[in-house]
Order: C-alpha cells, then sequence, then structure tokens
C-alpha cells in the first residue's frame, strides 16, 4: 500500500501540531508521524505558554488545555557566589483574564493539543521514526518510516522533527548543527504541595512567578538559570552554548551547573524539601538570525526548532515553533487551492509569511547578540560579581562614609575592565540590543 | 475461529507517584498504556489466527480515553475493537468488572461464535488475576491460567492443549473448546506493526457500547453497586531512614575511594569485617 496524503507532518510538537492541526481544520488530508511513545513523550521545554501564539490556532484553548499557572511576576536575578541583585516585576495587570504567559507541563500540554489535532481529523500515529524523505528527482513527495512498508506519500512535508533535524541534514537542507549554535540545557521537575509554593513564592492559587538568573551560576559560560512555579511542582533549570561546554577549562558538567545553582543560597530556600520528578535534557538552536537555514524547496517547509526558529534573548521558542508550524500549514493550503503544484515557487509565500511576522523581525533585531555574548564572556563573571559587590557595599551599614564606598566600587570596576573595556562593552550591548 | 482479547488500559506503574502528604496515587500526568500482561494474550491470539485464520476482537471495559488502547491493539493486527463504557460501571471490582465483561463477550458470541477468550495474566494496576477466571465461570468455559505455551490446538475435535506453568514444573493440559486463556508473560514477543496498520488504527472507529449494548440486565451487579469489594487503606511504603551517601572523588585515586567506602561500611557493620577476615584466613 502506498497512500497519499496532502500533507505529512513529520513530529508531534507544538511546531508539528500547529502544523498538523491548521492543515487538518481547513479540510487538508493530514498524516503526522511521531517518533516517542506518545506526543509529549519525549518533548522537552522549560516550559513557559506564550498565549498568543497558541490563540491565533485555537483560540479557546483556555478552556481545556492544561495550564499550570499564569505568570503575574517576573524576576530578574544576577548572582555571584553568594549573592544575588535583581529586579522583581509583579503587576496585578497580569492578573485580568485572558493571560498572556502561563506555565505548562509539556507531557501534559503536547497530549492535550494532539488531541486537538486529531479532532480537526489528522491522523497521527506515534512510535514511528521518519528515517528519510521520498524524492522523485529533486520534489520531495513523501517519506521512508523504520516500519514494514514504510512508503507513504504527500504534496508537501513539513519537517517538524525538533533540533537536531536529521531529515533536513540527511536530504542536505542544511548542514551539521554546530555546537556554536546550541545550547545544552537540563532541567528538573521538584514537586512540592501547592500550599508551599504558594507560601514561598507570595502568589495565590493558579497565579505564578518566573526567575530568570544569570552570572556566576553558568561559570563563565554563556547561558542562563531559570526557575518556574508550577502548580505541585517547580521547574528549575540551566543552560549554556554547547560549545561553551566543550571548552570550559573546569570541564563543568551540566548537572553540576544544575547542583550548584539548587545549592545557591538564594535559590535553595525556594526548593527545600522538592521531591523530583523529572530530569530532562534538551539541546536549543540559539544561533539566531544567521542560523536559520533554506527554510522551503520543493514539496518540503521547514518549521519549529528544526529550523533553528528561537529567540534566544527573550527566551521564546514554543511560540515561535507554533507560528512557523501554522503559517507552513496556511501556504501549503493556499498551494493546493491554487492548484498549480508544489514546488519552491509555491511553497515561497512560507518565507514571506516568516519575513513579514515577528519570527524573522525579531531574529534579525537580535542577529548579532549570541556573537556578543560568546565572545565577551566578563557578562556572565566580572560584570554579575562587580554589581553583587557594589550592591554590598552600599547597603551595608559599617562606619565608612558612602563617597569612599562609591570610590571603591568605581575602582573595583576599573581594575577588572579598563575604561575602554567598559565603553566598549557597553557599545557592544548597546548594538546588539538595538 | 472467533477469539476474544480482554485487555485493560491501565497507568504506567513505572511512573507513578504516591502524594507525599495526601497518601494518594497520583495518576495525572501519568500515561494510560495497554496493560502490559494483556499483550501476551493479543500477541498469541494473533499467533493463532496466522495459522488458523479467523477473526480476533479485542474488548476493553473503561473510561472513553481507553479508545486509544483499544486503537493500538488494532495496530497491532486485531479486526475489531470494542470498548465498553458506561458511567454506571464507575468503581466496579473485580466481581462487578467480570459480570460487565462476561456479558459483552456473551454479546459478542451473538454476532460470532466465541472460540476462545484471552486475558492477560493479571493487570499492573490490580494485580489480582481474578477477572479471567471470573469471566470463565459466568460464561462456563473451561480455564486455563498461567499458560506458557499452547501446544496444539485441534479445531475439528474442538480441542487445545497448553502447557501451564505450575509450582515446581510445567502441566500439560488438554480441554475442550470454548476456553478461556490467561497468558502468561515473557511467552511470547509483541510483533512491530507494519505502516500500513498504524493508519487503518489511526482511522478505526472502535464500536462502543453501554450496558445496555453489552446486554447487561441486571444493574445490581455491575460498578460500585455490584463490588462487595471495600478499599480499607491505601499506604505508601515508609522510605528507608538511610539514604545513598555521595562522595567527592576529585583528587583521590580510584583505590583510596574504595578504601574510604570500605572502611564507612566496616564502621556500621562491624561483625561484616569480622566474617570477611575470617573467612579470609580460611
Amino acid at each position: 500500500m502506498s497512500e497519499k496524503f496532502d500533507v505529512i507532518v513529520v513530529g508531534a510538537g507544538p511546531s508539528g501540531n500547529a502544523a498538523a492541526y491548521t492543515a487538518a481544520k481547513a479540510g487538508l488530508s493530514v498524516l503526522q508521524i511521531e517518533r516517542g511513545e506518545y506526543p509529549g513523550s519525549k518533548n522537552v521545554q522549560g516550559a513557559i505558554l506564550y498565549a498568543n501564539a497558541l490563540e491565533q490556532i485555537i483560540p479557546d484553548f483556555r478552556e481545556d488545555a492544561p495550564l499550570e499557572r499564569h505568570i503575574i511576576e517576573q524576576r530578574m536575578w544576577v548572582l555571584d557566589e553568594e549573592s544575588f541583585v535583581g529586579t522583581h516585576f509583579r503587576s496585578d495587570d497580569y492578573n485580568k483574564p485572558p493571560y498572556n504567559r502561563y506555565t505548562i507541563i509539556r507531557a501534559q500540554f503536547d497530549k492535550w493539543f494532539s488531541s486537538k489535532v486529531k479532532e480537526a481529523g489528522a491522523l497521527v500515529i506515534c512510535e514511528t521514526t521518519v528515517e528519510s524523505l521520498i524524492l522523485d528527482g529533486d520534489q520531495v513527495v513523501g517519506v521512508r518510516c523504520d516500519r514494514q512498508g514504510g512508503e507513504v506519500f504527500a504534496d508537501v512535508v513539513i519537517l517538524a522533527d525538533g533540533v537536531n533535524s536529521t531529515l533536513a541534514r540527511k536530504a542536505g537542507f542544511h548542514g551539521e548543527i554546530q555546537a556554536g549554535n546550541v545550547a545544552l540545557a537540563v532541567k528538573e521537575i521538584l514537586f512540592m504541595p501547592q500550599e508551599t509554593i504558594e507560601a514561598r513564592f507570595n502568589i495565590k492559587e493558579e497565579e505564578g512567578v518566573v526567575i530568570e538568573m544569570f552570572g556566576k551560576i553558568t561559570d563563565g559560560m554563556m547561558g542562563t538559570g531559570f526557575l518556574y512555579t508550577n502548580k505541585d511542582s517547580i521547574t528549575l533549570g540551566v543552560g549554556c552554548m554547547l560549545s561553551d561546554f566543550k571548552e570550559n577549562p573546569n570541564r563543568t558538567s551540566p548537572y553540576t551547573l544544575l547542583e550548584k545553582m539548587k545549592a545557591h543560597p538564594s535559590v535553595a530556600p525556594l526548593i527545600a524539601g522538592g521531591e523530583m520528578k523529572e530530569y530532562c535534557a534538551h539541546l536549543i538552536p540559539e544561533g539566531g538570525f544567521y542560523a536559520v537555514p533554506k527554510v522551503h524547496g520543493n514539496g518540503w517547509m521547514i518549521v519549529g526548532d528544526s529550523g533553528g526558529f528561537v529567540n534566544a534573548v527573550h527566551r521564546e521558542g514554543s511560540n515561535l515553533a507554533m507560528t512557523t508550524g501554522r503559517l507552513a500549514a496556511e501556504t501549503a493550503i493556499a498551494a493546493k487551492a491554487a492548484g498549480k503544484g508544489f514546488k519552491a515557487k509555491q511553497l515561497a509565500s512560507y518565507k514571506q509569511a516568516l519575513d513579514e511576522s515577528f519570527v524573522m523581525k525579531d531574529l534579525h533585531k537580535y542577529r548579532d547578540m549570541p556573537q556578543v555574548f560568546h565572545q565577551n564572556n566578563q557578562f556572565f563573571t566580572t560584570y554579575p560579581e562587580l554589581l553583587n559587590r557594589a550592591a554590598r557595599s552600599m547597603i551595608t551599614v559599617d562606619g565608612i562614609d558612602k563617597k569612599t564606598k562609591e570610590k571603591e566600587i568605581f575602582s573595583n570596576f576599573r581594575k577588572s575592565r579598563s575604561l575602554t573595556g567598559l565603553a566598549g562593552d557597553a557599545l557592544k550591548l548597546w548594538r546588539a540590543f538595538r | 475461529m472467533h477469539i476474544v482479547v480482554c485487555i485493560k488500559q491501565v497507568p504506567d506503574s513505572a511512573q507513578i507517584r504516591v502524594h507525599p502528604v495526601t497518601n494518594t496515587i497520583m495518576r495525572q500526568g501519568v500515561p494510560a498504556i495497554v496493560n502490559p500482561y494483556d499483550l501476551f494474550a493479543l500477541e498469541e491470539a494473533l499467533r493463532l489466527k496466522d495459522k488458523f485464520g479467523g477473526k480476533v476482537t479485542v474488548i476493553c471495559m473503561g473510561p472513553p480515553q481507553a479508545e486509544d488502547a483499544l486503537k493500538k491493539c488494532i495496530s497491532f493486527g486485531a479486526d475489531d475493537a470494542v470498548l465498553v463504557t458506561d458511567r454506571s460501571f464507575a468503581g466496579a471490582d473485580t466481581l462487578a468488572t467480570s459480570y460487565a465483561l462476561a456479558a459483552a463477550v456473551r454479546q459478542l458470541g451473538r454476532e460470532q461464535k466465541v472460540d476462545i477468550v484471552f486475558t492477560g495474566k493479571q493487570t499492573i494496576d490490580g494485580d489480582t488475576a481474578q477477572v479471567g477466571p471470573g469471566i470463565a465461570k459466568r460464561l462456563g468455559l473451561q480455564l486455563l491460567t498461567y499458560v506458557s505455551r499452547i501446544a496444539d490446538l485441534d479445531l475439528e475435535h474442538d480441542s487445545i492443549t497448553v502447557e501451564r506453568r505450575a509450582e515446581g514444573g510445567v502441566q500439560v493440559l488438554k480441554t475442550a473448546v470454548p476456553c478461556l486463556i490467561t497468558m502468561l508473560e515473557g511467552t511470547n514477543e509483541m510483533r512491530f506493526a507494519p505502516l500500513e496498520n498504524m493508519i487503518h488504527a489511526a482511522r478505526y472507529p472502535v464500536r462502543k457500547w453501554n450496558k445496555e449494548a453489552a446486554g447487561i440486565e441486571d444493574v445490581t451487579k455491575i460498578g460500585l453497586k455490584g463490588s462487595p469489594t471495600v478499599v480499607s487503606k491505601v499506604f505508601g511504603p515508609t522510605p528507608r531512614a538511610e539514604k545513598a551517601l555521595m562522595q567527592s572523588v576529585e583528587d583521590a585515586t580510584p583505590r583510596d575511594v574504595a578504601l574510604n567506602v570500605i572502611q564507612k561500611i566496616f564502621t556500621q557493620h562491624p561483625t561484616l569485617e569480622r566474617d570477611i577476615l575470617a573467612k579470609a584466613a580460611v
């Protein structure tokens, strides 16, 4: 048997589900193929859900999606070995529905999203690995799976197979992933009674807090740590560029980073008594604008992590994934309606839609950011230390006058980083953020 | 030949947690799977079908989401699937479950005569091994439990010979068909479904029977009403007081680390050191 569908979607993460849902909803025949035991069984994310991207696909998702807590407070911590300097932003505005951001647990969320995909009419098969694309000349016409009689055909194949995208690599659509373009993140989910979480973070039922951390916790590597509150668990994680792990002179491993972070005097009391429920690791494509490969061709499109669509600066990924998935599906729908075939030319509107959306606009805005942070590790070592030292000095009352303290702080900055270095760093940051 | 396989959708027990405060089982987020023991029953049924032809129907009592478990069985090669689902089944113990399933199997028999009913040895969530025998008794079927191999099936003479695991050995039993077989684990290996089956299963419209459709007459015998079993208490075993110790091994040779660990063990168990030294002396 060699059945033919309008669209085959490879992968059932946020991008694949968005694509399969959108296409099936429009009446296209869709086959979605997932490698894991069930959708969500292999998927890893922080995980924060940004409502907007999903709203555009399933407007009433809040009715039955498994959401943990909506975020009402964002903390930003710059840490040294024993302290942090930080800002907290909390607003009751975030308590007015519809809420903007939620913490989610992906194993549950993805299962829900997949149930919507099935309701929309797509066929979803799991525990099946797509091994290669079937080509007719230079046109992708289907996929080959690891099962007996594993060939199945489609007008369009949407690659949503995640950060490694072995399919796209095998087909030569993009090269090997570079260690400098991906971050390796590890996280734990720690179980804790709901009341404990709410008391510790000063929140009510359904309210949530996000803490973003950077500084010494990454041992001089480019990366960040994070802590999210779920309903009755806390997610805690840290990620750094893979190339930095490779080159780290202390040979610091991801799990030691996480253990150190858990032991940090500012973090430890927040997670005390937590029972580990889940431990996961994931690669995140953080190469940004310049690392996005060719996103479409004859009979194929790439969406989500497979296309490197992650805004590392704002910790956004799943929303870009869903948006790219939706746009790819819309392109397939339009191409089908036009009836002029599915060559690169007919699918070019996908690239165009991406460029016009926040996806490529944001990636373009921060295009130099990965480079700047990567080549200047003082942002993760020297500055956090100086900041914390300065705060400690100003706040400690010890009989030394404030003027002298100011001088000392300034001279500390000068000692660690020359004036030109300081000015240069400021300029680099300004240019990268601009 | 018509074979009916009874399966159950169960929470993956490897991933179940007990709530540290309330001591209740936390099912939320735990993936649901086909009871692993039932898969040995299904595979054995499929092998008989491969050999003798006929039809394999899979049947399951459970909530609507148990449809996924039945679809999975279709992907492995079952021909038909029936989900017996009704709110009034809620709270059923093994007595009430076997009553409902027996009625449904009888109903299937009205469509096509049933030759063999298969169940797994037991489920991984209840671990009672009572439902299979309960169905056999209610339907008046020959009962073969803990079957490790089907040695012979003679359809002409309606007889079956099986090997059964028994204490201290293997029993070889011969009996008449129709019969009910509860299949032992590890006796076969589930096949890897071809892609065609996967797509067929994703499309397959599982039949859903409520209590009327399943031919249940006596509603006092189903659900909570029909269940004399009372769960008096659920508890998690107390964790052991002593936890594993982590030891830093920086700047130490493996020999140093090992000696250190052994020394610590001996300090805690002085008799152990004496015994080992005594043995070494001999």
